[in-house]
């Protein structure tokens, strides 16, 4: 059979860095195809190219046996390839009608909408999804899952041959993922071709027939569903051999234990509206523990619910000076506690400040004098850090915004470090920074930790946690599964546990 | 560095367009180098200044205060009612300080009922601040009747009209104010609280920011000194207008605040900028009317100023 569509020697770079490498992609008519792989290895660079978003560089796509090459989102849904993204691009307030027939409403003789028909049209669309609602109702009264599959509804009626959709089931509970596979599976039965990307690797097994694999920005892998296992996936993904991850699996486990110290944060069986399902960790003085796991298994919510960030709906947390949890992030920094947050844009720098100011933000109670900032106090700690730490910039009066990537992360990193924390969580503190910056971040974050300073270490590079972390907890689907201790983890190991612990789920989960 | 520089020409903008009118003004306008035209403006950029200041503040956490001419009207119409009371015959004294201290906390109050809705139940500023610009007029009016109260009484008539060194009072006021909050803003622990809420608020609140009070405490501060500028007007025209006092200031105010290089989006608090601004639409305001021009033109001119400072902003973000 001739496939759907095909994309070949797919090239596309940004800024003169590729993002895409002779990538490939091949779909089957009436295929449900997964794309997966780490972040950045080019999945969303290759779809966006597919619906028009992003130009290619170079390369063919063949779609439906023609050349193929959408100028706009628009243009690639007019010729039949519709894009549910995991934010909506639907109208809550108005009805289920007019969100499913908008653009193409069917017209009285006078030009005027024919509701009438517009409302049996969109029930007898949503009827083939086994939805009865009455779609009279604005959309946004409905649950996430029926707004979704109204989005699924729309592009099918639109006669689409091929779906892509993103992260499908980030917001869904179980049952409205159990809806969702019946709609995959409807539309395979007539035909109609699926992209499927998600994290969940679990639910691959449920759906898919097949699997492209990414990896920095290369198709690395094709996989049978049926033939494969998530070990299989997950060392494609990570471009390990399966065997060997098996092997090392966690036999390894329980080498010397080191000399810890007392214990700074005792968090257990943390539970929270975001994703946390049973979350337990212990961090001790001058011990670095990492947070394993793939994304989405719920590490940067596991920091965010310790630094009450977010709501704990169950569990507790405890820390040297507190036995019940933190309220806000100013009680958990009085606590000695800093967080280095993963997005550094949204949540770390504030762009128009100065780098003096950005350093300061959290150190400001401990500077002010007499109702007024201790300027003199000020300039001195912040041109320390600027030392120490080897920040470049022209002046401490530079807006931060002015400053790279890397050298951003050092002024934020010393926002904590001006504040000699007993305990700091990292969420990712060497992403997006050059590999020069980064060897300096991790030293510097070795010679703290040496100081006695407790880490708590979320990471995507498992090198960084293999080499840095004493322990690391393993964390799958929200909760905590299991343990490694160093010395004796190797990437294999920890690849293994995530792997392993993904297979069976209810063993091993930390007490 | 691009933005340093631009940022250097729109500082300089507005004290080039400030020397610019000047300059016409000493040119064709009849007897404007004289001290009763400088009083005259002083008198009436004053009260526009003055809450300029507050609701830079308020900008600078990303926010907006349409309440401020309607606080106005409330203490301005508060003030006369206290001062001639039965009370404030018998302790003239007291009254006096009553007629100025009672009509600002009742202002701090509004304020406080601004910042509460904001900070603490979400409701998006343009509309938590929406409803006493709509009801608090109304409350200024149902206070008085509806009534024009007139009266003499030099005590509190020195707010409006006393000098200081030959220059009028609150002339000195907005200078005390505008230093006072340069102050706070580049100084103390709060002012730059205000610059993060304004400049990234997640960042902010994971610095242990309280964000909350932050917010509230910027609208507490605008009616505030919105209240002062009441008095001011009231104490300027010797009369009490509820229906008049303050009206269309939050557009003075708003126009002021962004000619002086406030950015909308929050993140700055440029004060003596805002006072910069104040002058400026004082001036283009005074330079129109003098010379014949309609009151109905002046504002499209006003209008012009704020496209062009808006015009100015987003090249700075460039």
């Amino acid at each position: 059979m001739q496939p759907l569509l095909k994309m070949q020697g797919i090239n596309k770079s940004f800024a003169g860095v590729a993002a895409l490498t002779s990538a490939e992609l091949e779909i089957a008519p009436g295929e449900v195809h997964a794309v997966i792989g780490q972040n950045g290895a080019g999945k969303s660079t290759l779809i966006k190219i597919l619906t028009g978003v992003y130009r290619k560089d170079s390369g063919d796509i063949t779609f439906e046996e023609k050349s193929w090459n959408a100028l706009s989102p628009r243009e690639a849904q007019d010729n039949g390839i519709a894009t549910i993204y995991q934010e909506l691009s639907l109208v809550p307030l108005r009805s289920v009608t007019e969100n499913v027939i908008m653009g193409y409403e069917p017209r009285t003789k006078l030009g005027l909408i024919d509701w009438k028909a517009a409302h049996k049209r969109t029930r007898e669309i949503l009827a083939d999804f086994g939805i009865h609602i009455d779609v009279t109702q604005p959309l946004g009264s409905f649950s996430t899952a029926i707004q979704q599959l109204t989005a699924i509804a729309r592009a099918v009626s639109l006669n689409s041959r091929l779906v892509i959709m993103d992260e499908p089931t980030s917001s869904l509970d179980d049952r409205e993922v159990e809806t969702l596979f019946g709609v995959v599976r409807g539309l395979k039965a007539r035909g109609v071709s699926v992209i499927y990307i998600s994290h969940f690797l679990d639910e691959l097994f449920h759906i898919c027939d097949r699997a492209t694999i990414m990896r920095d920005g290369q198709t690395v892998a094709v996989r049978e569903i049926a033939h494969t296992t998530k070990l299989g996936l997950i060392a494609d993904m990570l471009g390990r051999d399966p065997e060997e991850i098996a092997a090392a699996g966690m036999t390894e486990l329980g080498g010397g234990e080191r000399e810890r110290g007392e214990v700074l944060l005792e968090a257990t069986n943390l539970h929270t509206d975001r994703m946390l399902r049973d979350v337990s960790v212990t961090v001790h003085k001058g011990e670095i523990v990492g947070l394993g796991g793939l994304l989405g298994s719920g590490r940067t919510e596991a920091a965010r619910a310790i630094f009450a960030m977010d709501r704990l709906r169950g569990g507790s947390v405890k820390s040297a000076t507190k036995g019940s949890a933190f309220s806000d992030p100013a009680e958990a920094i009085r606590a000695g506690i800093g967080f280095l947050t993963e997005d550094r844009k949204a949540e770390g720098i504030v762009p128009e400040m100065s780098v003096r100011e950005n350093m300061t933000l959290a150190l400001l109670p401990r500077l002010v004098k007499g109702g007024t900032i201790d300027r003199t106090k000020e300039e001195e700690i912040v041109n320390h850090f600027v030392k120490a730490l080897g920040i470049k910039l022209a002046h401490i009066e530079q807006p931060i915004r002015e400053l790279s990537g890397g050298n951003q992360q050092k002024v934020l990193l010393a926002r904590w470090l001006a504040l000699e924390p007993d305990l700091l969580i990292l969420d990712e503190p060497t992403r997006g920074v050059d590999v020069g910056a980064k060897f300096e971040i991790q030293a510097i974050i070795q010679e703290y930790v040496e100081k006695g300073v407790g880490v708590l270490l979320i990471s995507s590079e498992f090198e960084e946690l293999v080499e840095g972390a004493d322990r690391i907890v393993v964390l799958q689907d929200g909760k905590s599964v299991s343990e490694l201790q160093n010395p004796g983890i190797t990437e294999e190991s920890l690849i293994g546990a995530i792997a392993q612990s993904h297979d069976t789920p209810t063993d091993g989960a930390a007490a | 560095m691009p933005g340093f520089d631009t940022k250097m020409l729109t500082k300089h903008g507005g004290l080039i367009a400030l020397a610019v009118l000047l300059l016409i003004n000493i040119a064709i306008t009849p007897n404007f180098l004289q001290l009763q035209t400088l009083f005259v403006n002083i008198s009436q950029v004053a009260t526009i200044a003055i809450v300029a200041v507050g609701m830079t503040l308020v900008i600078a956490t990303a926010g907006i205060d349409l309440s401020v001419g309607a606080v106005m009207a409330v203490a301005g119409a508060l003030a006369p009612l206290i001062f001639l009371s039965e009370f404030a015959q018998a302790y003239p004294t007291l009254g006096l300080a009553a007629s100025i201290v009672v009509p600002i906390l009742v202002a701090l109050l509004c304020g406080l009922f601004n910042g509460v809705l904001v900070a603490y139940l979400g409701v998006q500023p343009i509309i938590a601040t929406l409803i006493f610009f709509i009801s608090g007029r109304g409350i200024a009016q149902v206070l008085t009747n509806g009534n024009l109260q007139t009266f003499s009484h030099p005590g509190f008539s020195y707010l409006g009209t006393g000098k200081i060194l030959g220059l009028p009072f609150q002339g000195w006021l907005v200078l005390v104010i505008a230093i006072v909050f340069f102050y706070i803003v580049n100084r103390t622990m709060f002012g730059r609280r205000i610059l993060a809420v304004g400049g990234n608020e997640k960042a902010a609140k994971l610095t242990g920011t309280p964000v909350r009070r932050v917010k509230t405490g910027v609208y507490v501060i605008s009616a505030g000194l919105s209240g002062i500028a009441g008095l001011i007007v009231v104490a300027i025209n010797s009369a009490s207008d509820a229906a008049r006092i303050g009206n269309l200031m939050e557009l003075d105010a708003i126009a002021s605040a962004v000619v002086g290089g406030t950015l909308l989006m929050g993140g700055k608090a440029p004060i003596f900028g805002a006072v910069l601004g104040a002058v400026i639409i004082q001036l283009v305001k005074y330079t129109l009317l003098a010379n014949g021009v309609a009151d109905e033109v002046a504002l499209i001119a006003k209008a012009g100023i704020i496209v062009l400072a808006v015009y100015v902003q987003q090249g700075r973000k460039e």
